[in-house]
């Protein structure tokens, strides 16, 4: 594993400029995915996940979408200085997709195996005999039973569980370096989940890629992430290592959304509150008004620079890390809470 | 193992349940031709008995295409019941007149899984809100608006939210207004299909909170339906676990989640993704996806995807291997697997291995390998540990590779055959309130550390 991470994003910000104004929905996010590696972007709907990772090969409709600032340098590429001709080489090429719905992502009236053939040839010479080889060994190695007769079959004579395995095979058609997957398992139900992410598991070590898995389940984060990115409101609120960032989370937004995780015996917290207004987001801290440690520091100036929590890679953007302040308040706090057995009182959730 | 600090207070079941259903069916005819002619059914509820007592939370819950929410629309007769009986306060639904069910669904609501689609955009939110009393008959509409506004109010909105219109609000407001709307008739029970599955995590937690409130004010009961096994851990007091338009094991969700009793539950939960990065790859893995409800599979239905499944009498398998001899069975049944499929089988992986081009069926693979191709493709040992079930198997697998692929299945099906396929369980009680229906629990296997119940005579 070289010391240079394949894909670095730096201080990436996406706007879309509507008539009701510019919405900041990504608005200067940093993160790298090394070689090898999963990293998972955890955040709710509207904190810019999606976005972030569909501006790194460009895929956001522009406009209203424009990138107004940053660099997704690729391999040592900077992807955002490419023409669209040149992008085209990665995006589907060395940066395959996976999307949260198989049934928009694959073409109903074409058969999967000419699906997976077309990926191939689009990016590769290869002879049709040559590619329909591939495209059968594909299916294969993403779990398709009885994979050569299946080639000539249509998407709708697969299951939910075995389209997003074709989805897959369409992804991993050109050997990408970085798998970019995005809610890969939402539509499908918890059983035919936990067999999809042992399939981007295994095939991330037999193709030794990288993965960028986008996600609102924690779940899935500890089930799969070696990294671990929390986003909130279009800013990284947290990163570190799927240990750090789940065994000692330290941002007051991620304790908050660990406890907003139902099924642990009562100990359920509802968050209160609601996301800013993404055209006009809150001064500081992005979570400042929902937060229930802030103080005034938290709402001047912009988002808090990134402290450390303990292991240098374990960063926090909040006051609490930074010099003159006791991060120790905010876990000593949750746990008061936790101890008294009661939740907040369960607010609306705002408007 | 039983209670948490704030369990809602427990439901007394003591007396009369409020709802009572019992071998509740509903089947959807496949027709064909202009004569509409029935060709087949799709048993979306196949016979399913709960009760439900006043002011507890009962819970369905079961992955896409188990039924639950036809369960949902057929016990509110909004779907007429194919058979099968629904008992409200001791007045059977089933058999209501139109006036008696007017009665009954004042008692009863229902809330949906998409806010949005639930409401009438063009009527303001206090007209839907007071809908539900204009219909049963009140006039008076500066009452029906107090009322609304009052609602509002519990349900954590504002009373000045009346005048305004749906798509002024939230997903998770939406669902408050669902709530709401579900509360003004002051009702028994509710049905809650899925209502928090479309709102993330942190409006989830506070529709979630907020039933559990309105639930314990409201003295309500609730039957709710869900995929989402940690939501239903949240909020139910019992649950009952759907496969296949069948109810496999029902019981209290703390004792249940903690002791699951039936195989199939026993996957369905730990195949929850937990946010401990050390729990990861935990999970019980299921082979296969869900077989048809058009065509549900012989004894008990989830014998196809089982990893306990009952071993055949007289043979010894390792647990896992016997799993993978009934998939290839099973394949085998369907036709799936013959000496076409084989011989590309075997070419494919000698192309993998030794990375020729053009396979090895140009030249011919011999049987030996055809047959070893098999056991890789189902990650059948070279050799099972029981000597005669290997040789009925590779018997099988010979007659596969002559093209014989007919009495290959024939033979696996006389010599492995399992009681999980050739009898439907009974409900077995496990303990009292919980009960779940599996051969390894009604006394048809006695080994492997599974204390038989004494549950009925088969």
């Amino acid at each position: 594993m070289g010391d240079e991470p394949l894909l670095s994003v730096r201080d990436l910000r996406t706007y879309f400029r509507t008539d009701a104004g510019t919405i900041r929905a990504v608005d200067g996010v940093s993160f790298d995915v090394r070689r090898g590696e999963t990293v998972c972007v955890v955040g709710e709907s509207g904190s810019g996940k999606t976005v972030a990772s569909e501006s790194i090969t460009r895929l956001i409709p522009m406009p209203p979408g424009e990138i107004v600032g940053g660099e997704v340098v690729f391999d040592g590429v900077d992807l955002l200085s490419l023409s669209d001709r040149e992008l085209r080489e990665y995006r589907g090429g060395r940066i395959g997709h996976v999307f949260q719905n198989p049934q928009g992502a694959l073409h109903p009236m074409h058969t999967v195996g000419r699906q997976i053939v077309e990926a191939i040839r689009l990016h590769r010479d290869a002879g049709k005999r040559e590619a329909r080889e591939r495209a059968i060994d594909l299916l294969d190695r993403v779990g398709i039973p009885d994979a050569a007769a299946r080639f000539d079959d249509y998407p709708h004579e697969f299951s939910g569980g075995m389209k997003q395995r074709v989805v897959i095979a369409v992804a991993l058609a050109c050997d990408p370096d970085l798998l970019i997957a995005d809610e890969p398992t939402t539509a499908l139900d918890v059983t035919i989940q936990a067999q999809i992410l042992r399939l981007l598991c295994d095939l991330q070590e037999e193709f030794g890629m990288s993965v960028l898995l986008i996600t609102h389940d924690l779940g899935v984060v500890a089930e799969i992430a070696d990294r671990v990115v929390v986003m909130y409101a279009g800013k990284v609120m947290e990163r570190g290592t799927v240990y750090e960032v789940l065994e000692n989370p330290s941002h007051p937004y991620t304790l908050a959304l660990l406890d907003c995780l139902p099924g642990r015996g009562g100990a359920m917290r509802p968050l209160g509150g609601a996301l800013p207004d993404p055209r006009d987001p809150p001064s500081g801290c992005r979570f400042h008004p929902r937060c229930p440690h802030a103080v005034d520091e938290c709402g001047a100036g912009d988002q808090p620079a990134m402290g450390t929590a303990g292991s240098p890679g374990h960063e926090v953007s909040c006051v609490y890390y930074h010099d003159g302040y006791d991060e120790s308040a905010i876990r000593e706090r949750r746990a008061a809470d936790s101890n008294e057995g009661v939740g907040r009182a369960d607010g609306g959730d705002g408007r | 193992m039983t209670g948490r600090p704030d369990e809602p207070p427990a439901a007394d079941r003591s007396g009369e349940p409020l709802l009572r259903v019992r071998g509740l069916k509903k089947h959807y005819p496949i027709t064909e031709g202009v004569l509409r002619r029935e060709v087949g059914r799709v048993r979306a509820v196949d016979g399913i008995s709960f009760d439900v007592y006043p002011g507890e939370t009962f819970g369905i819950v079961g992955e896409s295409g188990c039924g639950k929410s036809t369960a949902a629309t057929t016990l509110l007769r909004l779907e007429e019941p194919t058979d099968g009986e629904v008992l409200f306060d001791g007045a059977d639904v089933s058999a209501a007149s139109k006036a008696e069910l007017k009665r009954f669904r004042r008692r009863a609501q229902m809330i949906f899984q998409d806010p949005t689609s639930s409401f009438d955009p063009r009527m303001s939110v206090g007209e839907s809100v007071a809908e539900p009393l204009r219909i049963h008959g009140m006039r008076d509409r500066d009452r029906r608006r107090r009322i609304a506004q009052d609602l509002l109010e519990r349900v954590g909105l504002s009373a000045d939210d009346v005048d305004r219109y749906p798509h002024e609000f939230s997903g998770g407001q939406k669902q408050r207004i669902g709530l709401a709307r579900a509360l003004v008739l002051n009702p028994d029970l509710i049905v809650a299909d899925e209502p928090v599955s479309a709102l993330d995590v942190s409006i989830q937690a506070e529709i979630l909170a907020l039933m559990r409130r309105l639930q314990e004010e409201f003295d309500l009961a609730v039957v709710f339906i869900s995929h989402n096994l940690s939501v239903v851990r949240e909020v139910c007091d019992r649950v009952a676990v759907m496969y296949l338009g069948e109810i496999v094991e029902v019981g209290p969700t703390e004792r249940l989640f903690a002791d699951p009793q039936h195989p199939y539950t026993r996957a369905l939960l730990s195949s929850i993704p937990t946010p401990d990065p050390r729990e990861r790859g935990r999970g019980i893995e299921l082979t296969g996806d869900v077989p048809s409800p058009s065509d549900p599979p012989s004894g008990c239905r989830f014998h196809t995807r089982c990893p306990e499944i009952v071993q055949p009498d007289g043979y010894e398998f390792e647990q896992v291997h016997w799993r993978r001899v009934m998939d290839l069975r099973a394949k085998l049944d369907r036709g799936e697997v013959g000496r076409e499929s084989a011989l590309d089988l075997a070419a494919a992986q000698s192309t993998a291995t030794a990375g020729a081009t053009d396979g090895a069926r140009a030249t011919g693979t011999p049987p030996d390998e055809a047959r070893a191709a098999i056991r890789r493709a189902f990650d059948l040992p070279e050799a099972l540990t029981d000597e005669r079930a290997e040789a009925v198997l590779s018997e099988a697998l010979g007659l596969v590779v002559d093209g014989d692929s007919d009495r290959a299945a024939a033979l696996l099906a006389k010599e492995f055959s399992t009681p999980c396929e050739r009898r439907r369980p009974r409900a077995a009680a496990v303990d009292d309130g919980w009960s779940a229906t599996c051969h390894l629990l009604d006394g048809s296997r006695r080994s492997e550390g599974v204390e038989p119940l004494p549950g009925r005579e088969d």
